[in-house]
């Protein structure tokens, strides 16, 4: 994706109270691009998002808006008015939906001609058409949040900043909150920023990914980039991907690698993608939707990968069961309720667990040694 | 229990006849303590939407103020008052002492805080994102300012009830420096006092009544402007 950037940042950084909360040297938005900011509470994701909606006073750094430098007053003024923001509060006013919805264009002196159209038809395109002449204050989690949504898109935003906003939604109302915005997103090929800690709605929104931790940013990439190929241990445990080996490279050639694995796991080989020499020290990360387990060796499975074990603990993930496996090591597999069922899957069982080289990424090669 | 039935019937007949004595104090007491309201709601909101919006050293000791402010009795008012407004104080040459204009001034200081205290707590209680949310839709901080009174509505409007009956109910500034001079500066609550010093209950318990009468009709129409255009 070669498109215009729209929004340019390069070394943001805020102060409050004289600890520094945000620090990024650079950040590009580019034109129809869905950015999803993940990290856990704390990590600086709202904070770096009111810092790029100019809401937030800078203590250092600029801010390009499609080459406009946001630094100067009227400039940022102007940005005000062609970005919009939604929060995880729909922080709604004391009004009617259809009022609510019709805030952006009135401040923007637009005329009720114009203005009962859109806000209509927004309505009506975020299934909340009926509660037009509703109080604010009689709606649903969900209902409400679609009035905010509505409020923003109305606008039509050059940029739209959404912080974590199914975060205080019960499960229900958010899943098809997501599917409506995310088919909103892409219909109107929107540009925007979203924040969440959840890796599930971040990949079904977004297209690039950051991680932030402490008030910086960790890694950004497209988002199988990142969810595959964390470049470091916390990203990796944050986008799910909850196994994380290490060993030394025992041969390498041809993109594939054998690694031994370290004290406590002597004798495991696995192989794994990935560049390394020999006798380097590396960790390689597994996505447990990629860990399938069987009661037998499958002589015929193309998984390289295969280690028998016993099932440490059995925990319920919703539509599917997490199993943590001890097989000389730790690896997490995630199974079907169906799966679990029929492998008869509980905790000491004893099962084998396998895995292809190509599910097996490679993290991080330096500085290991000296930090584990 | 005589002078009580004997009172109320004859203040019914004073009211029932419309008294041109009665009417005119009624009247002025609406007039000054109306004026003063007005004087002290724009005051009240110039301080209140300041401290509320920005963050500065010594807020909370402003705040601290404002609150004490919200209990200021009449009669140190009126105190301060006279003596400012003395012939030879610093205001005196305004010449407004036993005016209602000096009424005005010493109800409008009983009110102001009252009134600021109430809007900065109102405006404080809205929620906090909420400014960045108006910003984020675009709005000027004018705009931003207005929504935010408009959210806060219904506190709001409370201020202005609780400034209002602050001072349509006081005596002490008033009598201090409007001198409860028949005709000019005589207000019901004034007249109160003298009636029933000098005895004449039923004219007291008329000018109670309509002092009562005046506080409910005012705070009626506050309360329905308050309530009207509520989705429901």
């Amino acid at each position: 994706m070669s498109r215009a950037t729209v929004l340019e940042a390069r070394n943001l950084k805020v102060h409050r109270g004289g600890t520094q909360v945000l620090d990024v040297p650079a950040l590009d938005l580019r034109a129809g691009e869905v950015l999803a900011l993940m990290g856990p509470n704390g990590a600086g994701k709202s904070t770096l998002m009111l810092a790029l909606a100019g809401l937030l006073p800078l203590s250092g750094g600029n801010l390009r808006f499609k080459g406009a430098d946001l630094g100067v007053r009227s400039e940022r003024e102007a940005y005000r008015r062609r970005m919009t923001m939604v929060f995880q509060d729909p922080l709604l006013f004391d009004a009617t939906v259809a009022q609510n919805i019709a805030t952006g264009p009135r401040l923007r002196g637009l005329p009720s001609a114009v203005r009962e159209p859109a806000v209509r038809a927004w309505a009506e395109r975020l299934g909340i058409g009926h509660l037009l002449d509703r109080s604010a204050r009689h709606l649903s989690g969900g209902e409400a949040q679609r009035t905010a949504l509505a409020r923003a898109f109305v606008l039509g935003p050059e940029i739209l900043f959404l912080d974590e906003p199914f975060a205080s939604l019960d499960a229900p109302a958010r899943e098809g909150l997501l599917d409506d915005l995310g088919r909103i997103l892409a219909e109107t090929g929107s540009t925007a920023v979203i924040s969440t800690h959840d890796q599930g709605e971040a990949a079904r929104l977004a297209h690039r990914l950051s991680v932030m931790k402490g008030g910086a940013i960790l890694q950004t990439g497209g988002l199988r980039e990142v969810m595959n190929h964390p470049q470091d241990p916390f990203v990796a445990a944050f986008v799910g991907m909850e196994t994380l080996l290490k060993g030394q490279v025992a041969a390498s050639g041809e993109g594939l690698l054998t690694l031994r694995l370290g004290k406590g796991a002597d004798g495991h080989e696995v192989l794994a993608m990935g560049e390394a020499r020999p006798g380097q020290t590396v960790l390689v990360g597994i996505r447990p939707e990629n860990v399938s387990l069987s009661l037998h060796t499958d002589k015929s499975s193309s998984a390289r990968n295969a280690f028998p074990g016993t099932i440490a603990k059995v925990i319920p993930r919703g539509p599917f069961f997490k199993i943590e496996l001890d097989c000389g090591f730790f690896l997490a597999a995630y199974v079907t309720a169906q799966s679990l069922a029929e492998l008869g899957l509980e905790p000491g069982g004893a099962i084998v667990a396998s895995f292809k080289a190509t599910a097996a990424h490679l993290i991080r090669r330096e500085g290991l040694d000296a930090e584990v | 229990m005589d002078l009580i039935w004997e009172g109320l019937r004859k203040a019914l007949e004073l009211l029932l006849t419309l008294d041109p004595e009665v009417l005119r104090i009624t009247l002025l007491s609406l007039e000054v303590s109306g004026l003063a309201t007005l004087i002290s709601l724009v005051i009240g909101l110039g301080v209140a939407i300041p401290v509320a919006l920005n963050e500065f050293p010594g807020k909370r000791l402003v705040i601290a103020l404002l609150n004490t402010g919200m209990g200021l009795p009449p009669v140190v008012v009126g105190l301060f008052v006279t003596v400012l407004l003395w012939r030879n104080g610093p205001l005196g040459f305004l010449e407004i002492l036993y005016t209602p204009s000096a009424m005005i001034l010493a109800q409008a200081v009983i009110a102001s805080p009252i009134i600021a205290g109430i809007s900065l707590s109102a405006l404080q209680h809205l929620p906090p994102g909420l400014r960045l949310q108006i910003l984020a839709l675009g709005a000027s901080r004018p705009q931003m300012v207005w929504l935010l009174l408009k959210e806060a509505r219904l506190p709001l409007l409370a201020a202005v009830m609780a400034g209002f009956g602050g001072v349509i109910s006081e005596v002490g500034a008033s009598i201090m420096v409007g001198g409860n001079i028949k005709g000019q500066t005589r207000v019901l609550t004034t007249a109160t006092v003298m009636e029933t010093s000098k005895g004449n209950f039923e004219v007291a318990f008329a000018l109670s009544i309509l002092l009562l009468v005046l506080a409910f009709s005012v705070n009626a129409v506050l309360t329905h402007l308050q309530q009207r255009n509520r989705p429901r």
